[in-house]
C-alpha cells in the first residue's frame, strides 16, 4: 500500500465513524460483535499458540523441536494429510456422481438417492464408523456373521476411509449440486446442438465450467477430513495415528496441555492454508461462473447405457448410506451386537435412564446456541455486505475463520482461555454454547451473504430514506426477506450443536454432558448397543428439531407473508 | 427548502477500470430553490444516479459539501436526513402491503396510529390507489407499483424528494401520463425536487430547470427552452433532441448581432457574444423542425437548393435527409397530411428563421 492508499483508507475510517454518530445502536452492535469475536474467535487461537510457545513462561520452540523428532507424530501427521487427500478425492468423486446424476438424468428412485445423500449430514459424524464397527469389526454382521472372518482388520486406514467417505460425500454432493444447477442445461444443449458428442459436451463444456466448484468440494472435505475426531479414534487405532486424535490423546491422556497446543497448531496449518486457498482464490473463480438462475436441468445429457450405469453406482451408495443407518437402527433393538441379535428396549432404557441427563444438556446447548448463531449470522452477513464501517472486512475474516479451525484446536483453546477468572467458564454451560455459536456461524453468514447479495439492495435503502434506523432496517425489512438463509443457517448450528463433538469434547464437565460425547464414550466401551440407540435418538431429535424450526419461522415471518400475499 | 451542492466530486475505486479508479462525479455544483424542480439530464453512466445519492446519503462525497436549507448535511446518516427518494427499481418493501409501505416513513417518525391511518388513506386517493390498500405489492402493476411508490416517499413530506428514473420500467404511453402526474403532484406539495432521467423529453416536461451533465460535470444549467435554443455546447445540443451542425467563419461581430458565412452565403443571426472572433470558425445549430421546405422550382429567394435522399413519413411529421452541398441536412415537418409528402429526388429550396439558429464557436466545446 501506498501511502497516498493509507490516507484515503484513513480517511474512509475517519468519515464512517462520523457517520456512525448518527447510529449510535450500529455502532454499538459493531464494537460488541468485534469484541466477541475477538474473545471467542482469536483470543482462544491466540492462547493456543502461546501456550505452545512458551510452554514454562519462556519463548522456546522446545515442544515443535520434540515433535519434530518424534517417529510417530510425524507419522500422524502424514497421515492426516493423507487420509486427507484420499478423503477429498474420493468423497468428491462420489458427490459428483450423486449431484450430476441427480441433476442431469431422470433416473428412478431420485428422492431415495437424496435421502442417502442428505442424511449423514444431519448425523454424528462417527455414525457410519459405528456403522462399520458393527458390520465389519471384530463381532460385524458382515465380517464375521456372514464370511466367518475371526480377524478382519477395519480398524486403521481402510475403514478410517470408507467412515470418512461416507461422512463427508454429502458436502461434496450439496456444493457441486448448486454448480450443476445453476450451469443449467442451456449449454450443454448448446454444445450438442453444435455437434459435440454427449461425452465430449460433458468433458468440453460441463466438466470445465465444473473445475472450480469440484476443486472448492475438494479443499474443503480435505479440511473436514483433516478436523475429524469421531471417525479416526473410532477406526483409527495405534496403528493409524492421525493429528486430531493425538492432540486430544495428548492433553486429555497425558495432561500436557502446552504439548497439545503444539501439536494443535501443526494440524491448524495446512488446515488454515487449504481454507486460504479455497476462499481467496477457488472461491473467487467459482463466482464467476455460476451466476444466472437455475434453470430446469437437460435430462438428455447422457446415454441410455450410460444412465443406467450412473444409476447403478449412486444406487451402490445410497445402499450402503441406508445400510448403515438401518444397522444402527438395528443395532439399536439388540440385545447384544454379534451374538444376540433378538429384539429389545433395553438399549433405550439405559439411554433414558442413565443418559437424560446428557440428552438434557444437549438440547439446552442446542436450543440456546442455535437461534443466537442463526441471528448473530444474518447480523453479521449484513453488516458486511450492507455497511460500511472500519474493520469490515476484518469482521468478515474472523467471523468465518472458525470454519477453517480443527474443533481439537478451539477445543484447547478454550480450556486454555476460559480456565481462569476473570473468564473462568470452564465446567459451565456458557462455554458449551460459545463454542457451537461461535463454531457454526460460518454457514449462517454465508447463506445469509448469499441472500442478501439476491435482494435489490434499494429495498433496504429505501427504509432508510425512509427514516429507519440500521437495526429497525435489519429487524422490519431484512430479516423477513432473508428466512430461508436465516433457515439454513438455524438449522445447520442446530444440527451441529446436537451431533459435533470434536470440541466439545474437551469442554464437557460433570455437570453438562452432551449426548454425541456419550455415544463415543459407550462405543470405546464396547457398548455398541447403547451407542446406536443414543444415536437414534439423536438423529430424531434433529429431524424433529428441523420441523420444529420450519414452523416457528414459518408463523414468525412466513404468516406475515401470506398476510402481504393474499 | 434549498438543495445546494458544492462542488461535490466522487471517486470509486474499480480495480477494473485501467486508472482503478472511476470519477462519477466531477466537481458538481448546484443549486435547487424551494419548490423547484431540477432535472438532472445525461447519457447513461454520466453520474446523475451517484449525484442523487449523495445527496440522500448513501454515497459519501470525496471532497464537496451537501446543504440543505443551509445546513450541512454531508455528515449526516441517510435515515435522518429526511430526504424521500423514489427508486428506479420502486423497491417496495415485497413482504408488506400497499399500506404497510405506504405507512412505513411514518412508522418509522413515531406517528399515532390513529395519524398514520388516516394520512395513508388520503396519500393513497391523492395517487389514485384507493381500495388497494390490502394488496401485496405482486399483484400490482407496474404503475401501480410507480404509484405506491410515490406516495411512501411523499408522506413523510420530505425536505426534499430524489427521483431516480423513476419512470424507466413503464411503457411509453403510461410513462407520459405518470409523468404529468408526477408534475402536478410535485407542484401541488411544492416539494423541492431533484429528477435523475436519461430521456429528454422527459426533463423538458417536467422540470422547472435542467441540468445537462456529461461524464461527472455539468455541461449548461438552465429552463428548458433556454437550453433547447441556445445550447452551450455540441454535446448539449445533440443530446436535447435532434439537430443540425452548419459549419461556417464568423465575418462580423456586433453587439446585438452575429454575421456567419455559410456555403457562400451570409447569415445574421441574434446574439451578443463574446466568446467569438471574426475569421474563426464557428457552427450554426439548426433545430430540424425550424427548416421550411419549398419546392426548387417555385424558388424562393436566397434559399439554400438540395435533394431530398430520404423520406420518412411518422404520421403526425415527415422527416427528409436532404442531400446537400456534399452534405447530409435533417428536416422535419409537420402536418405532412396537410402538405403532401415530398418524394425521395425532389429538388428543393429550404430555408430557416435566422432568428432559431444559434452559434457556437468552434471546434466546439474547446474552452480554456
Ligand atoms: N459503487 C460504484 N463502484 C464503482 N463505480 C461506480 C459505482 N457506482 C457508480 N459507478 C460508476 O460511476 C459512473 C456513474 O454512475 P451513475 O451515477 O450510476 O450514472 P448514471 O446514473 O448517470 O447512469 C459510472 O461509470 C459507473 O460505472
Ligand atoms: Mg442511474
Amino acid at each position: 500500500m501506498g501511502t497516498q492508499a493509507v490516507v484515503r483508507w484513513w480517511a474512509q475510517a475517519v468519515y464512517d465513524l462520523r457517520r456512525l454518530r448518527d447510529e449510535p445502536l450500529l455502532g454499538a452492535a459493531i464494537a460488541a460483535i468485534f469484541a466477541l469475536l475477538l474473545l471467542f474467535i482469536l483470543y482462544p487461537l491466540a492462547r493456543v499458540l502461546t501456550v505452545s510457545l512458551f510452554p514454562d513462561g519462556t519463548l522456546t520452540l522446545r515442544l515443535y523441536r520434540e515433535f519434530l523428532g518424534s517417529w510417530f507424530i510425524r507419522q500422524a501427521f502424514v497421515n492426516s494429510v493423507l487420509m486427507g487427500v484420499l478423503t477429498a478425492v474420493g468423497g468428491t468423486l462420489v458427490g459428483f456422481l450423486f449431484a450430476f446424476t441427480l441433476t442431469r438424468t431422470d433416473i428412478p428412485g431420485k428422492s431415495l438417492l437424496t435421502l442417502a445423500a442428505i442424511l449423514p449430514i444431519i448425523s454424528p459424524p462417527f455414525v457410519s464408523a459405528l456403522a462399520i464397527i458393527l458390520l465389519f469389526g471384530n463381532n460385524g454382521l458382515i465380517t464375521r456373521q456372514l464370511l466367518g472372518f475371526q480377524e478382519f482388520a477395519i480398524y486403521g486406514m481402510r475403514g478410517l476411509l470408507l467412515a470418512q467417505i461416507f461422512t463427508f460425500f454429502p458436502v461434496a454432493y450439496l456444493t457441486l449440486r448448486g454448480v450443476l444447477e445453476s450451469l443449467g442445461g442451456t449449454l450443454e444443449d448448446a454444445a450438442m446442438n453444435l455437434g459435440a458428442t454427449r461425452w465430449k459436451a460433458f468433458r468440453r463444456v460441463t466438466l470445465p465450467l465444473c473445475l472450480p466448484g469440484i476443486a472448492s468440494a475438494l479443499l474443503i472435505l480435505f479440511i473436514e477430513s483433516l478436523a475429524d475426531f469421531g471417525n479416526p479414534l473410532i477406526l483409527g487405532g495405534s496403528g493409524f495415528p492421525v493429528l486430531s486424535v493425538q492432540v486430544y490423546l495428548q492433553v486429555t491422556g497425558m495432561y500436557d496441555l502446552p504439548g497439545g497446543a503444539a501439536l494443535a497448531v501443526v494440524l491448524l496449518i495446512p488446515s488454515v492454508t487449504t481454507f486460504l486457498v479455497q476462499r481467496y482464490w477457488i472461491s473467487r473463480k467459482r463466482y464467476v461462473t455460476v451466476t444466472g438462475k437455475p434453470t430446469r436441468a437437460v435430462i438428455r445429457a447422457v446415454s441410455q447405457r450410460m444412465r443406467w450405469v450412473l444409476f447403478i453406482a449412486c444406487a451402490a451408495v445410497a445402499l450402503f448410506v441406508l445400510l448403515f443407518y438401518a444397522t444402527i437402527l438395528v443395532g439399536a433393538f439388540s440385545r447384544a451386537w454379534g451374538a444376540d441379535h433378538r429384539f429389545t428396549l433395553r438399549n433405550f432404557g439405559y439411554v433414558f435412564g442413565v443418559g437424560a441427563q446428557a440428552i438434557q444438556d444437549t438440547l439446552i446447548i442446542a436450543v440456546t446456541s442455535s437461534p443466537l448463531a442463526g441471528l448473530l449470522g444474518m447480523a453479521i452477513a449484513f453488516l458486511v455486505i450492507r455497511r460500511r464501517f472500519p474493520g469490515r472486512q476484518a469482521m468478515e475474516f474472523i467471523s468465518i475463520l472458525n470454519f477453517a479451525v480443527p474443533g481439537t484446536v478451539i477445543g484447547i483453546g478454550y480450556i486454555l482461555a476460559f480456565n481462569q477468572r476473570p473468564l473462568l467458564l470452564t465446567g459451565t454451560a456458557i462455554i458449551l454454547v460459545a463454542n457451537f455459536l461461535f463454531r457454526y456461524i460460518p454457514v449462517g453468514i454465508q447463506s445469509g451473504m448469499a441472500g442478501l447479495r439476491q435482494i435489490d439492495p434499494a429495498i433496504e435503502e429505501a427504509a432508510t430514506n425512509l427514516g429507519a434506523s440500521t437495526p429497525v432496517t435489519f429487524r422490519r425489512i431484512t430479516l423477513p426477506l432473508l428466512v430461508p438463509a436465516f433457515f439454513s443457517g438455524l438449522v445447520f448450528s442446530f444440527v451441529r450443536a446436537m451431533t459435533a463433538i470434536s470440541a466439545a469434547i474437551f469442554l464437557v464437565s460433570a455437570d453438562w454432558n452432551l449426548m454425541t460425547v456419550q455415544i463415543l464414550s459407550q462405543t470405546e466401551a464396547g457398548r455398541l448397543g447403547a451407542a446406536a440407540a443414543f444415536s437414534v435418538l439423536l438423529i430424531l431429535i434433529v429431524l424433529l428439531a428441523i420441523g420444529i424450526i420450519r414452523l416457528i419461522l414459518g408463523q414468525l415471518f412466513e404468516y406475515r407473508y401470506q398476510a402481504a400475499f393474499g | 427548502m434549498s438543495v445546494v451542492l458544492e462542488s461535490v466530486t466522487k471517486t470509486f475505486e474499480d480495480p477494473q477500470r485501467p486508472a482503478g479508479k472511476v470519477t462519477a462525479v466531477d466537481g458538481v455544483t448546484l443549486e435547487v430553490n424551494d419548490g423547484e424542480l431540477v432535472t438532472l439530464l445525461g447519457p447513461s453512466g454520466c453520474g446523475k444516479t451517484t449525484a442523487l445519492r449523495i445527496i440522500a446519503g448513501f454515497e459519501s462525497a470525496t471532497s464537496g459539501r451537501v446543504l440543505i436549507d443551509g445546513q450541512d448535511v454531508s455528515a449526516m446518516s441517510p435515515h435522518v436526513r429526511n430526504t424521500a427518494m423514489v427508486f428506479q427499481s420502486y423497491a417496495i418493501f415485497p413482504h408488506l402491503t400497499v399500506a404497510q409501505n405506504v405507512a412505513f416513513g411514518l412508522e418509522m417518525r413515531g406517528r399515532a396510529r390513529s395519524e398514520i391511518e388516516f394520512r395513508v388513506q388520503s396519500i393513497l386517493e391523492l395517487v389514485g390507489l384507493a381500495g388497494l390498500e390490502h394488496r401485496s405489492p405482486e399483484q400490482l402493476s407496474g404503475g401501480q407499483q410507480q404509484r405506491v411508490a410515490l406516495a411512501r416517499a411523499i408522506i413523510t413530506e420530505p425536505r426534499v424528494l430524489l427521483f431516480d428514473e423513476p419512470l424507466s420500467n413503464l411503457d411509453a404511453k403510461l410513462r407520459e401520463q405518470m409523468r404529468g402526474e408526477v408534475r402536478k403532484l410535485q407542484r401541488r406539495l411544492a416539494i423541492t425536487s431533484v429528477y435523475v432521467t436519461h430521456d429528454q423529453s422527459e426533463a423538458m416536461a417536467l422540470s422547472d430547470r435542467i441540468v445537462v451533465m456529461d461524464a461527472g460535470r455539468v455541461q449548461q444549467v438552465g429552463a428548458p427552452l433556454e437550453i433547447y435554443a441556445r445550447p452551450a455546447s455540441r454535446f448539449v445540443a445533440d443530446f436535447l433532441g435532434r439537430v443540425n451542425f452548419l459549419e461556417g467563419d464568423v465575418t462580423d461581430i456586433q453587439p446585438d448581432r452575429v454575421s456567419i458565412l455559410v456555403r457562400g452565403r451570409s447569415l445574421e443571426v441574434p446574439a451578443s457574444r463574446s466568446d467569438l472572433r471574426v475569421g474563426e470558425a464557428a457552427s450554426l445549430v439548426v433545430r430540424p423542425e425550424t427548416i421550411r421546405l419549398t419546392q426548387a422550382s417555385t424558388g424562393v429567394s436566397g434559399a439554400f437548393v438540395g435533394t431530398i435522399r430520404r423520406a420518412v413519413y411518422l404520421g403526425s411529421t415527415a422527416e427528409y435527409d436532404i442531400d446537400w452541398d456534399g452534405g447530409t441536412l435533417l428536416a422535419v415537418v409537420s402536418s405532412p397530411l396537410e402538405h403532401g409528402l415530398l418524394l425521395e429526388g425532389t429538388r428543393i429550396a429550404f430555408d430557416f428563421p435566422a432568428a432559431t439558429a444559434h452559434v457556437l464557436p468552434h471546434p466546439p466545446g474547446r474552452r480554456d
